[in-house]
């Protein structure tokens, strides 16, 4: 018999606090607090400072290094240049791309603020005094900015390391600049649909260079043990594994003698995923030195040398029947990956999901090309809070969309229910070749229309367009819809690798004697919540509250191989390993709790925390009962213990989506954009925490709002970046952050364990082309078909200025 | 992002500071708030030797109004201003610009001295102490001087104090009672300076203009002073072609730069904007 007081069902469900709770968030407790404790609170006993001599030129070519007088300084112990790396074949190392960057300048600088010397000192102030004092010949060359003059035949040649090499990492190169021409879809039969169609609308649309600004910067400790030969690195790692693997795989050094250590991270948004050479060069000064150094970048550091989101100058083409169905879609895109393809993307898509680019759409044929070029710009074009080039996709779909109405003069959102996949066409069979797993597009978008009275909001703009046209107020109202399906959780290992390291990820789970737990994934949080919201998959599945599971993530001498987080993998993947490794536990609980019970297992069922016998609840074993029993009472056939682990290799991707509506009203004599109102409606599958899912939503939004208001890194023909610092790249603060209005609907994935999707990267997606549409909008009843982003003050107002508007 | 070295001073009283200030010349910078000062030595674009703190220096921390004449210590914070009701009540304009500056933290810390002093065109204050004519008490070991803010400014950084020089105060008469005010700024997000912005102030009686005194910021190398088109709306009724001839010579004095805030045409452009609203509300403002 059992002595516990009996609580109701109910009770027990509220005290695990699983999933569709909306938990608060363990981590807060600490970061509120300033007890998180990130890279640069590591201080270790005699240990040295990082810092490069960066290039003022966009593209030069360095014809001396003169050390002398930094060495000079008292407490600069080195000074690292190409030449000291090459013996170690260090000067180069290999890009996610399949492309080789510079760690230090090789005889030319490519791009403003590339790294040329790394001076090693005892304290970060003496580094940063020396780094002045380095004296660096530079031979000045023109320098290519203008993605658009790349492969022009007098292009100036920027990878000489490179010339001779035609066949790239992805296919064969046109041009000494050129990377890689990456195609899919049908483009014989696009072209077909196109010229047959009743109307074509064509458009080109840029999505501007920007960065993902996290709010720490990149950085690590490097700690070369030469007593036992082991080398420990604390960084701002999205991908612990990965670093770990490849950088066994440079520096020879063996993979057990490695260990990476992400701890608490401020932010990555993809900014985190890649290598950069100031990890490199730390941990050759620490095996040179044998002390440990630490590098970290400075905020100006951060935005102009590592790695920059999007850079997209994209053209598409819609083919439609006059009713406005769509019948075909063509795209190209010409990519700006600057000086070397660092791309964060799974290694055999150069453009990364760009193909998802159809969207929430049945279109019935489609094409994509991209072409790579070099400039003398930083390297980059990483998933800036997205799944790989989904955001660049989303956006040109859903500008075109609503391009295409203004066209056919059709209500934007009319036409997108009209072209809408419908739900009984899922599984859908993208025509650029994806298996989209579950949608109710129709419902999402209704809920939302419904919400923000549409055409209640399309009246009171036909009236404001009527005053402002008599003269009675110089403000115009615009509104922006955007429907966007997102795909993230890369991803099935069979077409989703990153350097031939399969995307799977994983999950360990150990129940504690008394009946807690520990679980270790291979994901690394920066702020999304993990320990709260993994705990919360664990407790649904176990019938252990998450209170009393602890979880750890970011250690690669103790965390499961996983590929770590970013293109909104982690529920998607881990968060499926871990249902699984759950699972796994409570199969063998099961077996523990039948020889308790002296029933056979298939008498018992679970119920939220304990097996209990068919039509007999009262006989049941709680899972801490069974926890206490699988250590120490011997069990016939069984191991002891209670344990287990997952690796899960997903079957497809998930595909979230969303209905969003933005409400501007716009000042044409300032040019001033003022977001009145914005209603985002998201479908992430299965609703883990929806507080958490809130708070994503809302920092999502508000990004997506930084990007298209006024985020761009930019340069000058000379290659001098603009918009690198703080001053100038726009970050907005509570006052110009808008009330977000959030709303959901549930259709769970079909394939993934617990029916979730991820819900981190949907608003940054969706956000951007409903509020661009909604700028574009204001202006559309004067002709306006697109503006390029970002629509800062200045833009908006040049745009009303050529319509005629601000006389 | 880490300045270079210097030594640091702490002196007690002005004449402490002016001493020191004799003595080490130009390796030597004053620190007030340090708001501008510490972000351009962060970017080693200034690399003083010597910094000369001023916050222990007590009698210039005070703001002390006698009928409508006021003086403003050097080392009043911006958030003082912004507090004072004194202020409020004869000469709102102050807590209605200070508010536009920066943000909470920038202002605690902020002075209105600094501020003043630091002759970059993109401060709030300068504009505004050209457009209440105000002058600065400028003091070194040889003795006082006053400089009319309007007489100040010389080029972006280059003003007319000279570097043995310490502002220590900033006198002024108020305008008169009921005046009409408004400081209009346009930025990118808070924190930014302007991409234009004007500060207007009139008097009226009987709905004519008496007394009328525009200053600009941040559309040219230094703060502006619209004395043409101040005048123009002197002695008018405030009709639409009135401003309009003032809004268009304002903007004829400008010559702001290009930068992340737009092109000179969006500025100049801007500044005419500003003006006009800043005028339109002055007028509502105005008793
Ligand atoms: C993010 C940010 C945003 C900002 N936005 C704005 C804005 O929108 N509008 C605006 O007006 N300002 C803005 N500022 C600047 C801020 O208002 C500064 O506080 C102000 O410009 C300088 O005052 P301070 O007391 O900090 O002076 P400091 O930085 O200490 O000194 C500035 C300069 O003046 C000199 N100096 C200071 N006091 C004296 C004195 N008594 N006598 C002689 N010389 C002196 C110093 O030597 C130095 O050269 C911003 C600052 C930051 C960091």
């Amino acid at each position: 018999m059992n002595e516990q007081t009996p609580i109701s069902r109910e009770d027990r469900l509220q005290k695990l606090k699983g999933i569709g709770s909306a938990r608060k968030r363990v981590e807060d407790a600490r970061f509120t607090q300033g007890k998180g404790n990130y890279v640069d609170d590591f201080n270790l006993p005699g240990m040295l400072f990082g810092d490069f001599v960066r290039s003022p030129y966009g593209h030069a070519r360095i014809k001396n290094i003169d050390k002398e007088a930094a060495l000079a300084v008292p407490g600069v112990i080195a000074i690292l240049t190409a030449e000291d790396l090459k013996p170690l074949n260090l000067h180069y190392m290999p890009t996610l791309a399949g492309d080789v960057q510079a760690v230090l300048a090789d005889e030319k600088v490519l791009f403003q603020g590339q790294e040329v010397a790394f001076i090693i000192a005892e304290d970060r102030y003496i580094a940063a005094d020396a780094v002045e004092l380095v004296d660096v010949d530079y031979e000045e060359l023109p320098a290519l900015t203008d993605a658009f003059k790349a492969l022009d035949d007098d292009a100036p040649l920027l990878r000489e390391d490179i010339k001779d090499k035609m066949e790239g990492a992805h296919g064969p190169r046109k041009h000494h600049n050129h990377i890689f021409l990456w195609e899919e879809g049908d483009k014989t039969g696009t072209e077909q649909a196109l010229s047959v169609a009743d109307v074509v609308v064509e458009e080109k649309i840029t999505y501007q260079r920007v960065h993902p600004c996290p709010l720490e910067t990149c950085g690590c400790v490097a700690s070369m043990d030469k007593i036992n030969g082991k080398l420990t690195v604390w960084g701002t790692f999205q991908a612990p594994h990965a670093v770990r693997t490849v950088a066994s795989l440079i520096t020879n050094i063996a993979e057990h003698n490695i260990r990476i250590v992400s701890p608490d991270i401020g932010g990555g948004f993809g900014n985190k995923v890649g290598v950069y050479p100031g990890y490199i060069c730390s941990i050759v000064a620490s095996i040179v030195t044998g002390q440990p150094v630490k590098w970290i970048e400075d905020r100006i550091e951060n935005l102009t040398a590592t790695a920059f989101a999007r850079d997209y100058h994209m053209t598409g083409k819609i083919a439609a029947t006059k009713d406005g169905k769509i019948t075909g879609l063509w795209c190209h895109v010409l990519a700006d990956h600057g000086a070397f393809d660092a791309c964060a993307d799974p290694t055999k898509f150069p453009a990364g999901f760009f193909h998802i680019v159809t969207g929430s759409y049945d279109i019935p044929v489609a094409y994509v090309g991209v072409d790579g070029v070099y400039t003398n710009k930083a390297p980059g074009g990483v998933a800036y809070r997205c799944s790989f080039r989904v955001t660049e996709a989303a956006y040109l779909i859903e500008r075109m969309i609503d391009i295409l109405a203004h066209k056919l003069d059709m209500d934007p959102v009319e036409l997108r229910l009209k072209n809408f996949i419908k739900k009984e066409q899922f599984p859908y069979q993208s025509a650029l070749g994806w298996e989209y797993d579950s949608g109710d597009y129709h419902t999402a978008m209704e809920q939302g229309m419904a919400a923000v009275d549409y055409y209640a909001l399309r009246s009171e703009q036909a009236e404001n367009r009527a005053a402002f046209d008599r003269g009675e107020t110089r403000t115009l109202m615009g509104i922006g819809t955007a429907f966007f399906t997102e795909i993230v959780g890369a991803g099935p290992v069979k077409n989703c690798d990153i350097l031939g390291l399969g995307m799977f990820d994983s999950c360990e789970i150990r129940i504690h004697p008394t009946g807690s737990a520990i679980a270790r994934l291979g994901t690394v949080s920066q702020g999304q919540g993990h320990a709260t919201t993994f705990a919360q998959i664990v407790a649904t599945e176990i019938g252990i509250p998450a209170e009393d599971i602890t979880l750890e993530e970011g250690d690669t001498d103790t965390a499961p191989y996983g590929l770590g987080t970013y293109g909104s993998r982690s529920t998607p993947v881990a968060g499926a390993a871990t249902a699984m490794a759950g699972r796994k536990i409570r199969a063998k609980a099961q077996m523990i709790a039948a020889y308790l019970l002296e029933v056979h297992e298939g008498d018992l069922e679970w119920d939220v925390d304990r097996f209990q016998v068919k039509g007999n609840p009262e006989a049941h074993k709680t899972m801490k009962e069974i926890a206490f029993a699988s250590y120490n009472q011997a069990i016939p056939g069984l191991e002891p213990g209670l344990e287990a682990v997952s690796y899960y290799d997903p079957p497809n991707m998930t595909y979230p989506f969303g209905a969003y509506f933005c409400v501007v009203d716009l000042d044409v004599d300032t040019g001033v954009v003022d977001v009145r109102r914005f209603y985002a409606l998201d479908d992430c599958g299965t609703r883990i925490n929806p507080m958490i899912i809130e708070g994503q939503v809302h920092g999502g939004l508000t990004e997506a709002l930084a990007i298209t208001m006024g985020q761009e890194i930019s340069y000058d023909e000379h290659g001098n970046v603009k918009g690198g610092s703080l001053m100038d790249f726009y970050l907005p603060t509570a006052v110009e952050t808008p009330v977000w209005e959030t709303d959901f609907t549930v259709t769970p994935s079909p394939h993934h364990p617990i029916g979730a999707k991820g819900v981190g990267e949907s608003p940054n997606v969706g956000g951007v082309p409903a509020l661009s549409n909604a700028v574009n909008d204001a202006f559309a009843h004067k002709g306006l078909t697109h503006m390029q982003m970002p629509h800062d003050h200045w833009r908006v107002w040049k745009t009303a200025e050529k319509l005629g508007l601000t006389g | 992002m880490i300045p270079g070295s210097f030594d640091y001073h702490r002196p007690q009283s002005v004449s402490e500071a002016t001493a020191m200030l004799a003595d080490l010349g130009e390796d030597a910078l004053i620190v007030a708030g340090g708001h501008s000062l510490i972000p351009m030595m962060k970017l080693r674009m200034a690399l003083p030797e010597h910094l000369i703190d001023i916050q222990d220096i007590a009698d210039i921390k005070s703001i002390s109004i006698s009928g409508r004449d006021v003086a403003i210590g050097a080392m009043v914070t911006q958030a003082d201003l912004i507090n004072s009701a004194e202020l409020q009540a004869i000469c709102p304009i102050l807590r209605e610009t200070s508010l536009q500056i920066a943000d909470p933290q920038i202002r605690n810390l902020g002075t209105i001295g600094g501020n003043v002093a630091n002759g970059d065109p993109g401060n709030d204050l300068p504009a505004l102490m050209q457009t209440l004519d105000a002058s600065y008490i400028l003091v070194s070991n040889s003795g006082t001087r006053e400089v009319k803010a309007r007489d100040f400014y010389e080029a972006a950084y280059f003003t007319e104090r000279s570097e043995t020089e310490i502002l220590t105060a900033i006198h002024f008469t108020a305008p008169p009672a009921g005046h009409g005010f408004s400081y209009m700024k346009q930025k990118r997000k808070i924190g930014d300076y302007a991409t234009a912005a004007a500060a207007v102030i009139i008097a009226l009686k009987d709905g004519t203009v008496e007394s009328a005194s525009i200053g600009l910021t941040n559309v040219s190398d230094t703060p502006l002073y619209a004395e043409q088109a101040s005048r123009l709306l002197i002695g008018s009724r405030l009709d639409d072609a009135t401003i309009k001839s003032a809004v268009e010579a304002a903007k004829t004095i400008t010559d702001p730069a290009e930068d992340g805030r737009g092109p000179k045409e969006f500025r100049v452009h801007l500044t005419g904007v500003m003006v006009e609203r800043a005028i339109r509300q002055a007028i509502k403002t105005a008793t």
